[in-house]
C-alpha cells in the first residue's frame, strides 16, 4: 500500500517534471529557479485548500462550500479592515480562521448530528454562505484604497528569499503532514475513511471524526480567503466563484481517491502545483488562456483513470459507499 | 425516505394507504407548494395575473427537464455534473452551425446529438471504464466548457434564424409556452418509464444493490449508460431552449444550472444515495424553486439572496423529515 502511495507521488513528480521541461523547450526562463519560485507563490492558496480538502474527502465526505466560505471570510476581514485600519493583521488572520471555523462547523454538524449526505449539505451551504456574503456587503465591492497597507503587505514581505504567502503554504503543508502522519486524529481520518464499520469497532467516533474534517476544511478556507483578498486587493460578491471545482480537481490528480481512504499530503500539494503550473505556463508559451479549462479538465480524467488502475473496486460504487458513511 | 438508515428493515404489513398517502413526500411538497403560492400572492399583486404565471413557467422548464433524467440517474447511484457544460457546448455548436448558415431543424439536430454524445461520453468514461460518476462529470464539466470558451472566447454568437426563436420564445395557445408544454410531456413519459415498465424497476433495484441487481441478470452497465445517454439528450433540449430564449450564446451560458438541477432532485424527495424517490416528486420541487425565485424577483429580492433561500430550503426539506422521524421514534420508545 504504502508503495503504491509513494509510486503515484513519484509518477506526478515525473509528470509535472515533463510538464515543466516541454514549457522549457519553448520558454526556457520559465524552468528557472526564480520563476518556479513564482509558480509556488502562485499557487500557495490552491495548495492550502486542497490540503483541507483533502481531510474531508478522506473521510469520504466532500466540501462543495469552501469556495463560498472563502468569499464570506474574505469580505468579513476585507470590511473590518476597511472599518478599522488598526486592527491588528495576525489578529485578523485569527479572526478569519475563525470564521471559517465556525462555517465549516456548520457543515460539519448537519453532516454529523443530523445525517444528511456531506454532499447535500455542503450544496446548500455553497449557495448560503455566498448569498451571505452579498448580504454583509450589501453588493458592494471592497477594494485596494479601503485596504490598509500592512492588509495588503503582509504577504508580500520576503522572508529568506521567498514572500511571505509561500511561506503560509509551507507552514500549512508541514503542519498538515504532521498531523496526517503523527497524530491519532490523521490515523482516524484515513481509518473511517478505507473502513467506517470497522473504525466503529475500534473505537473512533465517525461522526466526530468527520465533524473535525469540515472543522479543519472551514478554518483552512478561513485563512484562504485573507490570503485571497489580500493577494487580489478586491473583495467582492464574486470571488472565487465556482473555485470549489477547482480545489477538488487538484485533490483528483493528486491521486485522492474520492471513495475516501486514500490520499496524501504530498499528492494534493503536487495534483495543485500541476494545475498551477499549467496556469501560468499557457500565456509564456502564447496559448490563449481560454485553453486553461479544457486542460484541467483533460487533466482531470487522465489522473481519474490513471489512479483507478489501483483501486477500481473502490471508486465504482462510490454513492452507495456514501450511505455507509453517512451513518 | 429510509435512505439515511443503515439497515432496511421490511416492516411486517404496510401503512394504511391513506396514511401513507397523506404523510408522503409528494404530499408535503403540495403544501410547501401551496404555501409559497399564497405567500407569493399575498406579498406583490402582481404575482397573481396569467401572464405573470406564464413567465414563472419559463424559471424552472429548462431545469426542470435535466432534472427528469438526473433523477433516474441519481436514482441508479450515479450523478452528472457536467449537464450545464453540455448547455454550453451545445450551444456553441449550435452558434457555429448558425453563422455557417444552417437553418432551423439543422440546429435542433445538432443541439440535441452533442447533448446525446456528451452524454455517451460520460457514460462510457464510467461505465465502460469503472470510473466515479462525480470525479469524472467534474472532468467533463471543465472539458466541455473548455472546448466552449476555446471556440467561443470573449466572443458571442447572436445570428440565429427568426423560426429558432420559438422552441424558448413562442406559445403552444395563449399562456401556454413550448417550454411548458414541452416539460409536462417529458414528466409524463419520465414518470410512465420509472414508475411503470420493467426498465424503471431496474434503475430502482441498481440504486438499492448494483451487486444484487447484476446477479438478478439487470445488465447494470447498460443501464446506467444509457441514463447517462438520456441526461445528455435532456441537457441538449435544453440547451436549444435556452439558445432560442437568449438569442444569444456566450461560454459562459447556463453556470451553476448543474447545482440548481441537482437541489431540484434532492427536494424532489430522490435519496442521493440512490434507490429511491419519483417524477411527481420532482416536478413538484421545480415548480416550487420556480414559484420561490419568481415571487422573490416580483419583490425586487437579487438572485444572489435567493440563493439562500433555496440553499436553505434545501437543507430544511431534507432535515426536517429526519428530525421528525428521530423525535416520533424517541416518542414510540
Amino acid at each position: 500500500m504504502n508503495a503504491l502511495l509513494k509510486n503515484r507521488e513519484i509518477w506526478l513528480v515525473g509528470a509535472i517534471a515533463v510538464l515543466i521541461a516541454l514549457i522549457a523547450t519553448r520558454f526556457p526562463g520559465f524552468a528557472t529557479p526564480r520563476n518556479l519560485a513564482n509558480v509556488f507563490n502562485d499557487t500557495s492558496i490552491l495548495m492550502i485548500l486542497a490540503l483541507g480538502q483533502m481531510v474531508v474527502i478522506l473521510t469520504r465526505s466532500i466540501d462543495l462550500s469552501m469556495a463560498s466560505n472563502l468569499a464570506f471570510t474574505g469580505m468579513v476581514v476585507a470590511m473590518i479592515n476597511a472599518a478599522y485600519p488598526g486592527f491588528p493583521i495576525p489578529l485578523l488572520i485569527v479572526v478569519a480562521i475563525g470564521v471559517g471555523l465556525i462555517l465549516g462547523a456548520i457543515n460539519g454538524f448537519l453532516v454529523w448530528k443530523i445525517g444528511i449526505p456531506p454532499i447535500v449539505v455542503t450544496l446548500g451551504t455553497l449557495t448560503i454562505y455566498r448569498g451571505a456574503t452579498f448580504v454583509i456587503s450589501g453588493g458592494a465591492w471592497v477594494n485596494a484604497d479601503k485596504m490598509s497597507p500592512d492588509f495588503i503587505g503582509l504577504q508580500r514581505m520576503q522572508l529568506l528569499g521567498l514572500p511571505v504567502l509561500s511561506w503560509f503554504a509551507i507552514a500549512t503543508i508541514l503542519l498538515f503532514f504532521v498531523m496526517m502522519t503523527r497524530t491519532s486524529l490523521g490515523r482516524s481520518l484515513y481509518a473511517i475513511g478505507v473502513n467506517p464499520t470497522a473504525s466503529v469497532y475500534a473505537g473512533i467516533d465517525v461522526g466526530r471524526t468527520k465533524f473535525f474534517a469540515f472543522c479543519i476544511s472551514g478554518a483552512i478556507a478561513g485563512l484562504a480567503g485573507y490570503l485571497w483578498i489580500s493577494r487580489y486587493v478586491i473583495a467582492s460578491v464574486e470571488v472565487a466563484n465556482g473555485y470549489e471545482l477547482n480545489i477538488i480537481a487538484a485533490c483528483v490528480i493528486g491521486g485522492i481517491s474520492i471513495a475516501g481512504g486514500i490520499g496524501s499530503v504530498g499528492g494534493a500539494v503536487l495534483g495543485a502545483l500541476f494545475l498551477g503550473i499549467i496556469s501560468s505556463a499557457l500565456p509564456v508559451v502564447n496559448i490563449s488562456p481560454f485553453w486553461q479549462m479544457a486542460i484541467s479538465g483533460t487533466a482531470i480524467l487522465l489522473a481519474v483513470v490513471l489512479n483507478a488502475r489501483g483501486e477500481r473496486k473502490q471508486g465504482r460504487i462510490i454513492l452507495k459507499k456514501a450511505e455507509a458513511a453517512a451513518a | 425516505m429510509s435512505a439515511i438508515g443503515t439497515t432496511r428493515q421490511i416492516p411486517d404489513r404496510l401503512d394504511n394507504p391513506l396514511r401513507s398517502l397523506v404523510f408522503s413526500w409528494e404530499a408535503l411538497l403540495v403544501a410547501v407548494a401551496v404555501a409559497i403560492f399564497i405567500v407569493n400572492s399575498l406579498a406583490s399583486p402582481y404575482f397573481l395575473d396569467v401572464w405573470s404565471l406564464s413567465d414563472l413557467t419559463f424559471n424552472f422548464t429548462e431545469k426542470g427537464l435535466i432534472a427528469l433524467a438526473m433523477a433516474l440517474l441519481i436514482i441508479s447511484g450515479e450523478i452528472d455534473l457536467s449537464v450545464a457544460a453540455i448547455i454550453a457546448l451545445a450551444s456553441t455548436l449550435m452558434g457555429m452551425a448558425a453563422v455557417a448558415g444552417v437553418g432551423t431543424p439543422g440546429l435542433v439536430l445538432i443541439g440535441v446529438s452533442v447533448g446525446i454524445a456528451c452524454g455517451a461520453f460520460n457514460g462510457f468514461l464510467v461505465t465502460g471504464l469503472g470510473l466515479p460518476s462525480i470525479v469524472v462529470t467534474i472532468g467533463t464539466m471543465s472539458l466541455f466548457r473548455g472546448v466552449a470558451f476555446i471556440i467561443l472566447g470573449d466572443q458571442a454568437y447572436n445570428s440565429y434564424p427568426a423560426s429558432f426563436a420559438f422552441f424558448g420564445q413562442g406559445y403552444v395557445w395563449w399562456v401556454i409556452s413550448f417550454e411548458l408544454v414541452l416539460f409536462l410531456v417529458a414528466a409524463v413519459i419520465y414518470g410512465f418509464v420509472l414508475h411503470k415498465t420493467s426498465f424503471g424497476r431496474r434503475v430502482f433495484s441498481i440504486g438499492n444493490n448494483p451487486i444484487a441487481s447484476h446477479f438478478t441478470g439487470v445488465r447494470v452497465a447498460r443501464t446506467k449508460f444509457i441514463l447517462f445517454c438520456l441526461t445528455g439528450l435532456m441537457a441538449g433540449i435544453a440547451s436549444v431552449l435556452i439558445t432560442s430564449r437568449l438569442g444569444s450564446t456566450r461560454p459562459s451560458i447556463a453556470q451553476g444550472y448543474e447545482l440548481e438541477v441537482i437541489t431540484m432532485v434532492v427536494l424532489g424527495g430522490v435519496s442521493i444515495l440512490g434507490g429511491a424517490g419519483s417524477i411527481l416528486g420532482v416536478v413538484l420541487a421545480a415548480l416550487i424553486m420556480g414559484m420561490v425565485t419568481f415571487g422573490l424577483g416580483l419583490l425586487n429580492v437579487p438572485g444572489i439572496v435567493m440563493s439562500i433561500f433555496i440553499g436553505l430550503l434545501l437543507i430544511l426539506v431534507i432535515a426536517l423529515p429526519i428530525l421528525w422521524k428521530r423525535v416520533s421514534r424517541r416518542r414510540v420508545a
